[in-house]
């Protein structure tokens, strides 16, 4: 017990000073390595290569026509009237999707955040279309939009919002709104479960007081909901964007971009182009310029981010 | 709210049909999913847009059990994301360990890493990362897929572990380091028992993760053997688009662990939420 004690104290023999420097300085290393190798191997260096990628001719269906070209594979992109269109599809996409999610994802929590019969059950329900698989998701609502066993195109062509029932995802004005619903349908329980999150910490006792002084439900909103949650609300839908800007695995597997190019965003348009043309070097300069035009945005969130935090 | 004062009735009735809207839009598409997977083939057309079979059958749950490849893709899936859970699980507890328990030179730099790689789009490494499994000569085999995936979840397990050991207080195992055990003991009688449900919820995350993937995969496996199944199932709709209620019984089979794993998160997802934005 003694001799423990004596090891402990000040003045500590160098050979003791080196198994502590060991301890702290090699010790936490031994942990993290498995993870950063991995993450090195399949993922940094990975990306370095395709960003090297973006400036070579890569085809597989060309395997003698490789090499260095500098800038060509940008100067065809500026050309590219597909990027373009895809260039704003994302935009749309991104917008339409992020907008729905969030809207109905609030009503969701507020409804969540008071009491009624079920309440459990309910909420069960509700966050289920969060475990369902993407691809799933992505076939289940093309079924759903096809007339011949979907129920959706006669609805909506029994409520007029259609001539005729036919499958909005062949037609090159609507068929982006295939997907985004889809995508609304995944991800209102995302947007609820971190606002509900974020309502249930705002304290009670604000709401007693205001009603004590005579508030109104809609100004109990606007007084105090809203400013609590406005600059969570910001961050978390900004970040959001930036997901669903990448998200392509619905768009690809119910129109794969088509008809016309009409739903082809960045994202789904890398993918195409390496998988169906391969066409590595191409699909790595789409990539970089979808990659260029996020940072942008994450500049514009830090911007924004800034201002709200200092309010 | 809703306690504190007196609500007028016609409020009441508009909540009830909101809550109803709301779960109605949330199953209506599974349902309908569940639905042509029990409809008779020969049904399928006149019953339309009926909201209920006129027929039940479990014929399309048999013919895709029993005689097609979708159970080799099941069981391709299975092995797939159970690997890639089990091998994430474990090395991320291990980053995650790290990172609760120890201040270090680096550190900053390799949270920073890490964030990194949750920024940029994983799209922009599925070219790279053909040419380097093919260079390898893994394509069409599912150990390039299990580190593929374990690589991509290993961040976002991290931070999730490190939230679960930050919820153990440090003084447990230095008690324990103290009357003797080493770190490894301290951590196997101590920490593994506290931490159990931890790991479970991050198995589960990243067995889904895996589970749900589909560009990779489609990049990476092309033989039928290999096929997981999101590509079986893809690969199958391109091919025969007209057997409706086979393709529709192999989406409710892909359901099936997505939903148990629901059943088993669901009351933990905004409790937990809730305790971390308190605390932040």
């Amino acid at each position: 017990m003694s001799a423990t004690h004596a090891e402990h104290a000040p003045g500590m023999p160098r050979a003791r000073l080196a198994r502590a420097w060991l301890r702290y300085a090699v010790e936490p290393y031994l942990y993290l390595s498995p993870a950063l190798l991995l993450i090195c191997f399949v993922m940094l260096i990975p990306l370095a290569i395709g960003i090297s990628y973006a400036f070579q001719s890569i085809n597989l269906l060309r395997p003698f026509d490789a090499g260095f070209v500098g800038l060509e594979n940008f100067e065809t992109l500026v050309g590219d009237g597909r990027f373009w269109t895809a260039m704003s599809n994302t935009f749309w996409w991104t917008f339409g999707s992020v907008t729905l999610q969030f809207g109905l994802g609030l009503g969701l929590a507020l409804l969540l955040s008071t009491q009624f019969h079920g309440k459990r059950l309910v909420q069960a329900l509700v966050f289920l279309p969060w475990a369902v698989p993407t691809f799933l998701i992505a076939l289940t609502w093309s079924w759903l939009f096809n007339p011949v066993i979907g129920p959706l195109p006669h609805w909506a062509a029994a409520l007029g919002l259609l001539s005729e029932p036919y499958n909005i995802l062949g037609d090159p004005d609507t068929a982006l709104w295939g997907p985004i619903l889809a995508n609304v349908w995944y991800g209102v329980p995302f947007f609820a479960i971190t606002l509900l999150a974020a309502l249930q910490s705002i304290p009670s006792e604000l709401y007693e007081a205001a009603e004590i002084d005579g508030a109104s439900r809609w100004q109990c909103f606007t007084k105090i909901t809203l400013p609590f949650l406005g600059p969570m609300i910001a961050i978390t839908v900004m970040l959001r964007a930036i997901w669903i800007a990448n998200f392509a695995d619905l768009i690809y597997v119910m129109t794969g971009g088509g008809p016309a190019n009409s739903t082809q965003i960045l994202a789904t348009y890398v993918f195409t182009t390496a998988f169906r043309k391969l066409d590595f070097g191409y699909a790595s300069a789409i990539a970089v310029a979808l990659l260029g035009v996020l940072m942008v945005y994450a500049v514009i969130l830090l911007v924004v981010r800034e201002k709200l935090v200092r309010v | 709210m809703a306690a504190l004062r007196r609500t007028p009735p016609a409020l009441v009735a508009g909540k009830y049909a909101a809550i109803a809207a709301y779960v109605a839009f949330a199953l209506f598409p599974l349902y309908w999913l569940l639905k042509i997977a029990l409809t008779p083939d020969a049904l399928i057309f006149s019953d339309g847009t009926a909201l209920w079979p006129s027929e039940l059958t479990l014929d399309n749950f048999r013919t895709v059990i029993f005689q097609s490849d979708f159970m080799a893709y099941f069981r391709n899936s299975v092995i797939v994301s159970l690997s890639t859970a089990a091998a994430t699980t474990l090395i991320a507890a291990a980053a995650g360990y790290a990172f609760s328990r120890f201040a270090f030179r680096g550190k900053r730099w390799v949270v920073a890493l890490m964030l990194l790689t949750q920024m940029f789009p994983l799209l922009m490494i599925i070219a790279p990362i053909y040419k380097l499994v093919a260079a390898i000569g893994l394509l069409n085999s599912l150990t390039s897929l299990i580190v593929v995936y374990t690589a991509f979840n290993i961040p976002f397990a991290t931070f999730l572990m490190q939230s679960f050991f930050d919820g153990i207080p440090r003084d447990l195992e230095e008690a324990a380091m103290i009357d003797g055990c080493t770190r490894l003991q301290a951590l196997r009688v101590v920490i593994l028992p506290l931490t159990l449900p931890g790991l479970g919820a991050t198995l589960g995350f990243v067995f889904t993760a895996a589970w749900s993937e589909l560009l990779f995969a489609l990049m990476l496996i092309n033989s039928n053997d290999a096929m997981t199944f999101p590509v079986g199932l893809l690969t199958f709709v391109s091919k025969f688009s007209v057997d409706w209620g086979q393709m529709m019984a192999a989406g409710v089979l892909a359901l099936v662990p997505s939903c148990l794993f629901f059943l088993f998160i669901q009351r933990y997802l905004v409790q937990g939420l809730t305790s971390g934005a308190v605390k932040g």
